[in-house]
């Protein structure tokens, strides 16, 4: 099968933290961060957006492909927050990286795996010979209404991955699967600037069914045991859902960690699990096999394992890390990020 | 000033995504902008792709802006010694003013200039960031 042949990400550098939301929204900021098992999230520029986080991220994949980025074939961009309702954010990001016009080019929209999901598209046209090489993104600037208990999570960030044949990866993609089925956690209507939710529901079968039943399907196609996984990463909504997840599959805390970011960034949406395998690659050895199951409102999971190559080792010092990302940061008041959301719009 | 054709700007993207300039082929002096004859006498160029790297020669704080750029008050406008040479003039963004040195070492990245109303094109370019 295809593989990563190099990967990005990108954080904006603004942040906001639990206590001065919970301010605003007169709750008790430490039942909210014990809640939600998180203590800040990022913040967009007020200059960023879906297509200037894609292509940051994509640069620095870019980077550490090495590859001639004119024969990159294909350009898919997964968001919930796409800068224009109609134009897409895909030949944006192409035109800005300059890979030229001949590549097939779609943004795609699967609540918070529509990142994930183009990893497997790019996957199939790899193997397929239909193209060299594929550039994968997920990236959002998420948006959640003033007052509602999204904000304390609705975060920005993005990764980008460029697929490519297994003969040149950073990380073989062994096995992939996705489970999907119609079921109404979370959505936004045509025109409205705030997403929905189905409040509990978006927990049971919501959640906890779709990244268990795609990761038990994944466990049983590759015949794999939980602890052959040096690193797993589950989808990270907040920082509690993945944990519960990793202890439900027998997980432990240290195969978890390296890809857990939403305890200091919040839940990038399409960036989310992505950003989560971005920040394994930025750590993995030849040999570490890594199992990640993303998820996505409405509702589907991915589940992909990777085994990183000797290529690892020399790509991972070729372009930022998502740690450094998350180092970089500036805190902002309240009245400061409506100022930075409001941007988002505009 | 901002409701120009969105055509006109797009006509310019080559420039303004990937910041791209010009080098002089007898004394290799790089532009930004295309100049029709270079200081040592030659007019021919060829087209150069910037690292992006630079520093900062000036800069100043813009505390009100044009029309399009007043949710973005105040923000920082620099004039940058591209490390290939050519200097270009452009916003930075993510830092303070007082953060800002002549010499303070900047990248450029990728970002929305402005938006031609609610119903227009978004418009994106080259800003630049401080080095971290
Ligand atoms: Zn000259």
């Amino acid at each position: 099968m295809a593989g990563i042949v190099g990967w990005g990400s990108y954080i904006p550098k603004y942040r906001i933290k639990a206590e001065t939301i919970a301010e605003v929204q007169n709750a008790d900021a430490a039942a909210i961060k014990a809640g939600l098992g998180l203590t800040e999230k990022s913040v967009p520029g007020k200059d960023e957006d879906t297509a200037t986080i894609s292509v940051h991220a994509a640069r620095d994949a870019l980077a550490r492909a090495g590859i001639d980025r004119k024969q990159i074939g294909s350009v898919y961009v997964g968001s919930e927050s796409h800068p224009y309702a109609v134009k897409p954010t895909a030949s944006i990001v192409g035109e800005a990286l300059d890979i030229g016009n001949a590549y097939m080019a779609v943004d795609t929209e699967f609540a918070c795996k529509a990142g994930s999901a183009t990893i497997q598209i790019n996957a199939g046209l790899v193997d397929s010979g239909m193209i060299k090489y594929g550039l994968s993104i997920g990236a959002d600037t998420s948006q959640a209404e003033p007052g509602n208990a999204l904000e304390y999570s609705a975060a920005a960030g993005g990764a980008a991955f460029i697929v490519g044949p297994n003969s040149e990866s950073v990380a073989t993609l062994d096995y992939t699967c996705s489970f999907t089925s119609d079921t109404p956690d979370f959505w936004r209507r045509a025109m409205q600037a705030y997403p929905s939710h189905a409040g509990r529901f978006t927990g049971e079968p919501a959640y906890f069914k779709h990244v268990s039943s795609a990761t038990d399907m994944i466990l049983k196609k590759s015949g794999a045991k939980i602890t052959d996984f040096k690193y797993v990463v589950f989808h990270m909504p907040n920082g509690k859902f993945p944990l519960r997840m990793a202890k439900q599959f027998g997980a432990t805390k240290e195969q978890i960690e390296a890809g857990l970011v939403v305890t200091k960034i919040g839940n990038t949406y399409s960036g989310s699990s992505i950003l989560g395998l971005a920040s394994v690659l930025d750590v993995a050895k030849p040999g570490d096999k890594i199992l990640v199951t993303s998820y996505g409102s409405g509702s589907g999971s991915d589940a992909f394992i990777f085994t990183a190559t000797k290529k690892i080792t020399e790509a991972q010092k070729k372009a930022r890390k998502v740690n450094d990302y998350i180092a970089r940061k500036e805190y902002i008041t309240y009245p400061q990020y409506l100022k930075h959301m409001e941007g988002i719009h505009q | 000033m901002f409701r120009e054709s969105p055509i006109i700007r797009w006509r310019n993207y080559s420039d303004r995504y990937k910041l791209r300039g010009y080098k002089c082929t007898k004394c290799s002096a790089t532009y930004f902008e295309y100049k029709g004859m270079c200081p040592c006498g030659n007019l021919d160029f060829t087209e150069i792709d910037f690292s992006g790297r630079g520093k900062i020669a000036a800069f100043t704080q813009i505390h009100g802006g044009p029309e399009a750029f007043e949710n973005k008050t105040p923000y920082c406008v620099a004039v940058i010694d591209l490390v290939e040479g050519a200097r270009i003039e452009a916003q930075v963004m993510d830092c303070k003013y007082e953060d800002l040195k002549i010499g303070t070492e900047v990248e450029a990245v990728f970002r929305k200039f402005y938006s031609s109303g609610e119903k227009g094109v978004i418009h994106y370019g080259t800003k630049f960031v401080p080095k971290f």
